[in-house]
């Protein structure tokens, strides 16, 4: 599979990430390069074979339903580009 | 008599306990190291303050009598990828530039609580993301070895824990820690000619360490010794409630354990690792380390890891794909920074910050991580890659049922000029290539240092262990460490 | 079983509209899905935020067993599947409520299968009007925070305090055909709920929303395109929807166009719904196991654990009041429809046997009809729930005691409940200090049955010449004389041996 530069901008829509025109066509080649290399995977036989779920066997433990955490506003917004009356501010959306 | 700042993590430590010096003049010493290394650029932020402070804490309490950590006295230096309460933490990226954590990463807490202190932030590769610190938002690191053709050019520290490899092989520090997500520990200490393990997946709590990919990162030190590495594991290591892939297991005692007798040890050879065109070099050094593990008392046979060659484009898939989630908080709203055109809505916010915030390789990852999760693709690539993932982690398991650790290579080649490979990122990714298998199967790993190579810089070896067997993996590096005798260390040009 | 008839008539022929609902309901839990702050309603803003709620660079996920243990619970409870191997996944888009980026939830492999619940359209009929409609799954996800548009002219304000709450997603299959039938899903899902105790079932609060999709079709043809109109969060409301979404369709299509899969928002004030501005990408959430996470493996202990705990579901409870208790049917639904009446009627039903030394089924039918006539009737009138009720259970059950062993009369146990109400005086006292207990004193009530006699000569010469119908007169009159309080039944007796 090759990708154009229509799905370069796509996938960076996507990815939220704004790109020029420009970059996008860098990218096209660049990102094609490193998706034809990882292309090879395809040829390997994987029949009967379950994807990895846990790299190290491992149980997933269970917290138990006791509130441990919050009332901590002031460390929550501490780092707030845009923080008001306890909220954290972003342009307006409208919905 | 020999310099304070020469000293090994063991004998900062011994030599404090035994009066020998205070801590103070312990973290004097290298605080005026880092001050005077700014060419390295190996540390964002420096604090010798809070190193004098936990040195005189060390002093006090030992004045006092009172019982002393296991790193009391010892100064450290901490890989910018754990977020440390009150001390800007920024994964060497512009999008946290002024990032200020309210809280202690699990791993770095304990390494204070144990007495250590903090001489500063060590550089990176942006979000772990790069093999030879170039990434970095805040200048590339800069290795402390030169060639020695006379030239100066400015060689690779590694990476992605750069600014760990090149502080603690230029004495700023006596040990780091660092995060290994594909080599991320071994390959720079290879560089510098320094060790530092990758211990099992799960051993150090990932709570508090910026993600890079999440079923891969690990914390690990890196130091001078396979000694030091041990005392420091074992402080980072144990179960932490707040990370569920924390493994829920007593640490052992690895320092307490060492041993470089490897009677009744059987070593693989992995002969995939071998492939034609490899530097002659590093296959020589291959060899060497061979003869090292047998005179140890190893026995020595070969294996195969049939699916290694497919390791390399698993890992380009599986941690793009989890990067590309993971950094998907980093937005504009919460913390870090905001690019906010003018008349810009919310989606606009996010995609100018991100694209503002985020440097090109980090985009690079994003987006093919994007590409292999979108509709229609997921299968062909992602649910592949996982079931290849499979396939690699049994090889191990099968090469496990005739050996008790491999030996291989830790990287293609010695360190490379800056700048070198920084045009074509396959070129780059291919330096991880004897990383990255025991990374993608969780697997306790090793980098030692063997030698130097004909340009005089270092070139190392890497142990593999089973899960859960450090205790082995740090034996055999103690073994291949004792016969290497590696001494060499960069000239101060800095 | 029965099939729905529900049609609409459209210029080209009748309509059929197919529903399937999904319900996000939020999990009863102290605190929240992956984090340890609480999940209480109405806190200050961003006060009941972790930093794990807040998506803080290196914050890891821990699921709460709580959570898990109620979406299991609720699973068996509607007879479903439980997936004793399930995975939590990410669902990546970018939004302001959605600190991480992604949601977690779980597509793969959620922790229930297929189930089923029984809707019953009218309660007079069950038999004839029963439905089963299939669940094709329940999961467990995180709720995302809330924005606030009105708080500034150029800003909107983010309250992560319900970011990473813990929602059970219960997703029907498309098996419902009439608005009646998508209300009574959304009702008696609402009680299984409460009951379970899995959700507080408060759609005001927000507790539960339902994402209703709908479409039209041709009768026996195939499946129409689906729109889904979110975040509906009252019953009304839902069958408002479908009722306006399918004639919309219908209008759609018969002028010749395409319905177009979308998401839509309902906007009550003009009952209507209409397109939302469609999210770019909003279809490519790009789902993958959250590799902070395991795979979530339930032993059979906790299984059992959660088996147990069930209590007595509204089914059963119905079939048992009527069966056991003999009520009939309408009223066995009525008790069973919300858990909190049928605690209230048992704790009714219980003290009554007590008082009375009887079989709980022989006081049923009488405490049946008093809760659901005359205490609902009163706090009806207060504007009263029933946890709010002046009068308690034990109080009731005296007062049915009272008319069961004809200390009073039913006239006069209404008079007595009255005075409870507003006194809160307990019902014995109330006789006793009022003189209100009945009497059988047959020479008191004859004298009494005499002078109404000799004060009606008129009318008893009416009655002797045929027009008996005055034979409740003479009964009144004697009954206002002893001011109500005389035994009824003896009453009856000698006003007619007197009429001889």
């Amino acid at each position: 599979m090759s990708i154009d530069l229509q799905t370069v901008k796509k996938i960076a829509s996507l990815s939220r990430i704004s790109v020029t025109d420009a970059e996008a066509e860098a990218m096209v080649p660049e990102l094609n390069n490193i998706l034809g290399w990882v292309e090879q995977l395809g040829e390997v036989d994987v029949t009967g074979v379950q994807p990895m779920t846990a790299v190290i066997p491992n149980h997933q433990r269970l917290r138990d339903d006791v509130v441990t955490d919050g009332n901590v506003r002031d460390k929550v917004l501490a780092n707030a580009p845009q923080a008001e009356h306890g909220f954290f501010a972003v342009p307006k959306v409208i919905e | 008599m020999t310099e304070l700042t020469d000293l090994t993590v063991a004998e900062i430590r011994d030599g404090f306990r035994a009066g020998d010096f205070s801590a103070r003049e312990v973290a004097e010493g290298f605080n005026a190291n880092v001050a005077a290394a700014k060419a390295l650029n190996a540390f964002i932020v420096e604090t010798p303050e809070k190193a004098l402070e936990a040195a005189d804490a060390a002093d006090r309490a030992k004045a006092a009598g009172e019982a002393l950590g296991a790193l009391a006295g010892v100064p450290i230096g901490m890989k910018d990828l754990f977020c440390t309460q009150g001390v800007q933490t920024t994964a060497a990226s512009h999008m946290l530039e002024g990032f200020v954590p309210t809280y202690e990463s699990t791993v770095s807490g304990k390494l204070w609580a144990a007495g250590a202190g903090m001489l500063g932030k060590l550089n990176l590769d942006q979000f772990a993301m790069g093999s030879s610190n170039e990434t970095s938002y805040y200048g590339n690191v800069i290795s402390p070895w030169r060639r020695n053709d006379g030239g100066n050019a400015a060689l690779a520290p590694g990476g992605s824990s750069g600014g760990s490899s090149s502080a603690i092989s230029a004495r700023l520090c006596p040990a780091a820690t660092g995060t290994d997500t594909g080599g991320s520990i071994r390959q720079p200490a290879a560089f510098t000619g320094i060790s530092g393990i990758k211990p099992t997946y799960g051993r150090c709590s990932r709570w508090g360490i910026v993600a890079f990919a999440s079923s891969l990162d690990q914390a690990g030190p890196m130091a001078r010794t396979v000694r030091d590495n041990a005392i420091l594991l074992e402080v980072m290591s144990g179960f932490d409630p707040k990370d569920s892939t924390s493994l829920d297991l007593p640490v052992p005692q690895w320092e307490a354990n060492l041993s470089s007798d490897l009677k009744g040890k059987t070593v693989g050879i992995p002969k995939e690792y071998r492939p034609d065109g490899l530097n002659a070099e590093i296959s020589a050094m291959w060899d060497r380390g061979i003869e090292w593990l047998k005179d140890a008392g190893a026995n020595v046979v070969e294996v195969s890891l049939p699916h290694t060659k497919y390791a390399l484009p698993t890992y380009y898939i599986i941690a793009p794909a989890e990067a590309s989630s993971n950094l998907a908080r980093y937005d504009g709203v919460r913390y870090g920074q905001r690019d906010l055109p003018d008349g810009a809505g919310l989606q606009d916010m996010y995609a100018a910050t991100r694209a503002a915030g985020f440097g090109p390789e980090v985009k690079r990852r994003i987006m093919i991580g994007t590409y292999v999760l979108s509709a229609g693709f997921y299968d062909a690539y992602y649910t592949q890659a996982q079931k290849v993932r499979a396939l690699i982690a049994r090889d191990f398991e099968l090469a496990f049922e005739k050996c008790d650790l491999l030996l291989t290579p830790t990287a293609p080649s010695a360190s490379f000029a800056l700048g070198e490979k920084q045009a074509d990122p396959l070129a780059m990714y291919l330096n991880d290539v004897f990383t990255v298998p025991a990374s993608l199967a969780g697997l306790p790993a090793m980098a030692v240092p063997g030698g130097l190579d004909a340009a005089g810089l270092p070139i190392g070896l890497q142990i593999i262990g089973k899960a859960l067997d450090e205790q082995t993996v740090l034996n055999a590096s103690l073994a291949i460490e004792e016969r290497a005798g590696f001494s060499a260390r960069p000239d101060k040009w800095w | 079983m029965t099939e729905s008839t529900y049609r609409i008539q459209g210029a080209t022929g009748e309509w059929e509209v197919v529903i399937g609902l999904e319900v996000h309901a939020q999990v009863t839990s102290n605190a929240k899905l992956f984090s340890g702050a609480a999940t209480a309603f109405g806190a200050e803003p961003n006060t009941q935020v972790s930093l794990v709620d807040a998506a803080m660079p290196g914050m890891l996920p821990v699921p709460n067993r709580e959570c898990i243990r109620q979406a299991v619970r609720t699973g068996m409870a509607i007879d479903a599947q439980i997936n004793k191997w399930s995975r939590f996944d990410r669902k990546n888009y970018f939004y302001a409520d959605l600190p991480q980026g992604y949601q977690i939830s779980q597509l793969y492999h959620p922790i229930v299968g297929e189930g089923q619940i029984a809707i019953t359209l009218d309660e007079k009929n069950p038999e004839t009007s029963t439905k089963v409609i299939g669940v094709e799954r329940i999961h467990v996800e995180q709720d995302a925070g809330k924005l606030m548009h009105d708080q500034h002219p150029t800003s909107s304000y983010v309250d992560l305090n319900r970011s990473g709450v813990a929602l059970m997603e219960i997703v029907s299959k498309p098996d419902m055909r009439s608005p009646a039938e998508a209300g009574a899903y959304l009702s008696k899902l609402r009680t299984i709920l409460r009951y379970v105790g899995s959700c507080d079932g408060n759609m005001d609060q927000g507790s539960m929303r339902a994402d209703v999709n709908v479409s039209v079709r041709k009768p026996g043809e195939p499946f129409g395109t689906r729109t889904e109109t979110k975040n509906v969060n009252s019953v009304r409301f839902v069958m408002a929807v479908v009722e306006h979404e399918a004639s919309r369709q219908v209008d759609v299509l018969e002028a010749g166009g395409k319905v177009v899969q979308e998401t839509r928002l309902y906007d009550p004030d003009r009952n209507e719904t209409r397109s939302m501005r469609s999210k770019e990408d909003a279809h490519d959430y790009r789902y993958f196991p959250d590799p902070d996470l395991l795979p979530l493996e339930l032993d059979d202990a906790f299984l059992e654990d959660c088996r147990q705990s069930l209590p007595e579901l509204p089914d059963a409870k119905r079939a048992r009041y009527e069966g056991d208790l003999g009520l009939s049917a309408y009223n066995a639904a009525t008790l069973t429809a919300d858990a909190d009446t049928a605690r209230w009627f048992e704790a009714l039903l219980a003290e009554a046997a007590r008082i009375q030394k009887k079989g709980e089924s022989d006081v049923a039918k009488a405490s049946a009809n008093w809760l659901l006539s005359e205490l609902y009737g009163a706090l009806n009138r207060l504007g009263k729930s029933l946890e709010e009720s002046p009068v308690s259970a034990g109080e009731g059950a005296e007062l049915l005691a009272l008319v069961a062993d004809g200390t009073i009369s039913g006239t006069i146990a209404k008079q007595v409940f009255e005075i409870m109400l507003e006194t809160g005086d307990k019902p014995g006292r109330i006789v006793e200090e009022k003189g209100l207990k009945q009497t059988s004193d047959t020479g008191a009530i004859e004298a009494a049955v005499a002078k109404v006699l000799a004060d009606n000569a008129d009318k008893v010469e009416q009655y002797r010449g045929g027009k008996e119908a005055l034979f409740g007169f003479f009964v009144g009159q004697t009954m206002k004389a002893m001011q109500g309080k005389a035994n009824p039944q003896v009453v009856n007796e000698l006003v007619k041996k007197a009429l001889g």
